[in-house]
């Protein structure tokens, strides 16, 4: 019985690590993206990427699941039924739903790209403007200041507040069971109702304290690194 | 012709005019120490000189090329970094790298440049070439921290040196670059008062080697005796210029008396 739960499990928590690895993979680099937006001197851009990390930030990312998985095909069944005919509505039409672990992972990471974006904001404003002159009084590129100057330094003021983000972002990933994908959480339960046992649901826990232990040590260690200067 | 030739500056913040009509020139190796009180404009005039702010008007020219001219349309990137390297500027805090050795301070900058002039090598030869360069500004970043006194030190990070050990890592890392001209921003206004003479003792020995120096300076026993020329600043015009004897022995306008006088009390 312990073995078969465990490897029922062990299935779950390889979804909820893929989740976590393709959410974490590509809200990183979308959230540095969206806080250069959010601090650009193009109004307009600065003033959208504001308003989308607001709408994210403000709603709950259960919702958001829902609305990824259950709005393309919503949309494409109206356009279906609809009179008139051009070619916005036939693009319409052509929405189906989508894979409930491709909603889960894309809603994912638009949540935490949002999240994320915030946090790179304020890491790298908080690198002193001093830095940046004296890589320009150096004659440096841009590009070089920021890749050899203070990206550094932002990751370490950043890190956290990631850290923290991060494994929140672990346990949130039990979230998609909303949209039926099955992961540990959902896997638990599933064997709960089966076989009539209460215990998978605390040992599906105990996966989540191994993980979130194991990352922060790693976390512990690369602020270490970073301590060794100022 | 001068050496540096500043004709004409002006800069304006909205409605407050923190520059009007600076004009001044200096010969090679001449020291050009700025006083004045605070907001005088003096910042803003060493800022000007290193492009960190555009000025409105005005034209500043180096060894008889123009380096900035605020009527002609603004120079690229490329160009402004290029234009940049005439002059160093050593600031009022430092400002090393903090995540990188005293070495990589010195190290990094000229690194990157050469990394930048290997592109238009032919690949062959790029090895070859990275090897030798690599040597020659390692000797020289070795050569410039026993000139300020750190070559112990080079593999320190900054956090672990004196803020006047770090003052000098930044005079050293400046010089590196080989800047026409060397300006500091009150090189020791965020020093402890006991670490000042070792900052300035570095600067004194830096004059003669033919390094064009421009020091906005608090220290008034400082300029009187290692300038060539003084300006004082005062709202944004010079007010007074010429030899330290003159504005320290014989002070014309009331403002400079003055300022001379709150200095000598502060002391």
């Amino acid at each position: 019985m312990f073995w078969t739960v465990t490897l029922e499990l062990l299935r779950g928590f390889a979804k909820t690590l893929e989740l976590f690895a393709l959410t974490l993979a590509f809200s990183l680099p979308f959230g540095l993206i969206i806080s250069f937006g959010s601090r650009s001197k193009f109004l307009p851009l600065r003033w959208f990427c504001r308003f989308v990390v607001w709408v994210i930030r403000g709603t709950p990312l259960m919702l958001q699941l829902i609305v990824v998985f259950y709005v393309p095909g919503m949309v494409g069944m109206w356009a279906r039924n609809q009179e008139v005919s051009n070619w916005f509505i036939t693009w319409l039409a052509s929405w189906q739903v989508i894979d409930r672990f491709v909603a889960a992972v894309i809603a994912f990471i638009i949540n935490y790209a949002c999240y994320f974006s915030e946090i790179f904001r304020g890491g790298i404003e908080s690198v002193s403007v001093g830095q940046y002159e004296a890589g320009q009084v150096l004659g440096m590129t841009k590009r070089d200041i920021f890749f050899r100057v203070t990206l550094l330094q932002v990751v370490k003021n950043i890190l956290p507040p990631m850290s923290n983000e991060i494994i929140t972002l672990v346990k949130d990933t039990s979230l998609a069971r909303t949209i039926s994908v099955l992961e540990i959480i959902w896997c638990a339960d599933n064997l709960t109702k089966q076989q009539g046992i209460l215990w998978p649901p605390f040992y599906a826990g105990v996966f989540f304290l191994v993980f979130t232990g194991a990352l922060t040590v790693i976390f512990r260690q690369c602020e270490n690194r970073l301590n060794r200067w100022q | 012709m001068a050496f540096l030739e500043v004709n004409g500056l002006s800069k304006s913040y909205g409605q407050t005019a923190v520059l009007r009509g600076i004009t001044f020139s200096i010969e090679k190796g001449d020291v050009l120490a700025i006083i004045g009180s605070s907001g005088s404009g003096k910042t803003t005039l060493l800022r000007c000189l290193n492009s960190l702010v555009t000025a409105d008007s005005g034209t500043i020219a180096v060894n008889g090329e123009v380096l900035m001219d605020a009527a002609a349309p603004a120079p690229s990137e490329a160009e402004l970094r290029r234009r940049r390297l005439h002059f160093g500027l050593v600031f009022q805090q430092f400002n090393l790298f903090p995540q990188y050795t005293v070495m990589q301070n010195l190290t990094l900058a000229p690194t990157l440049a050469l990394k930048e002039e290997l592109r238009a090598l032919p690949r062959a030869e790029r090895h070859a070439e990275r090897e030798r360069r690599t040597a020659q500004i390692n000797a020289r970043a070795e050569a410039l921290l026993r000139r300020v006194g750190l070559e112990n030190r080079r593999d320190a990070y900054p956090c672990q040196l004196s803020g006047g050990q770090q003052q000098r890592v930044a005079i050293a890392r400046a010089l590196g670059m080989d800047p026409d001209v060397l300006c500091f921003d009150e090189p020791t206004s965020a020093l402890d008062p006991e670490l000042t003479g070792e900052v300035l003792r570095v600067i004194r020995g830096l004059k003669g080697a033919d390094s064009t120096m421009v020091v906005v300076t608090h220290e008034m026993e400082f300029a009187r005796s290692v300038a060539d020329v003084v300006i004082f600043m005062a709202d944004g015009v010079i007010a007074e210029m010429g030899t330290p004897e003159e504005l320290f022995g014989n002070p014309k306008t009331p403002q400079l008396k003055h300022f001379l006088s709150k200095a000598e009390e502060d002391v």
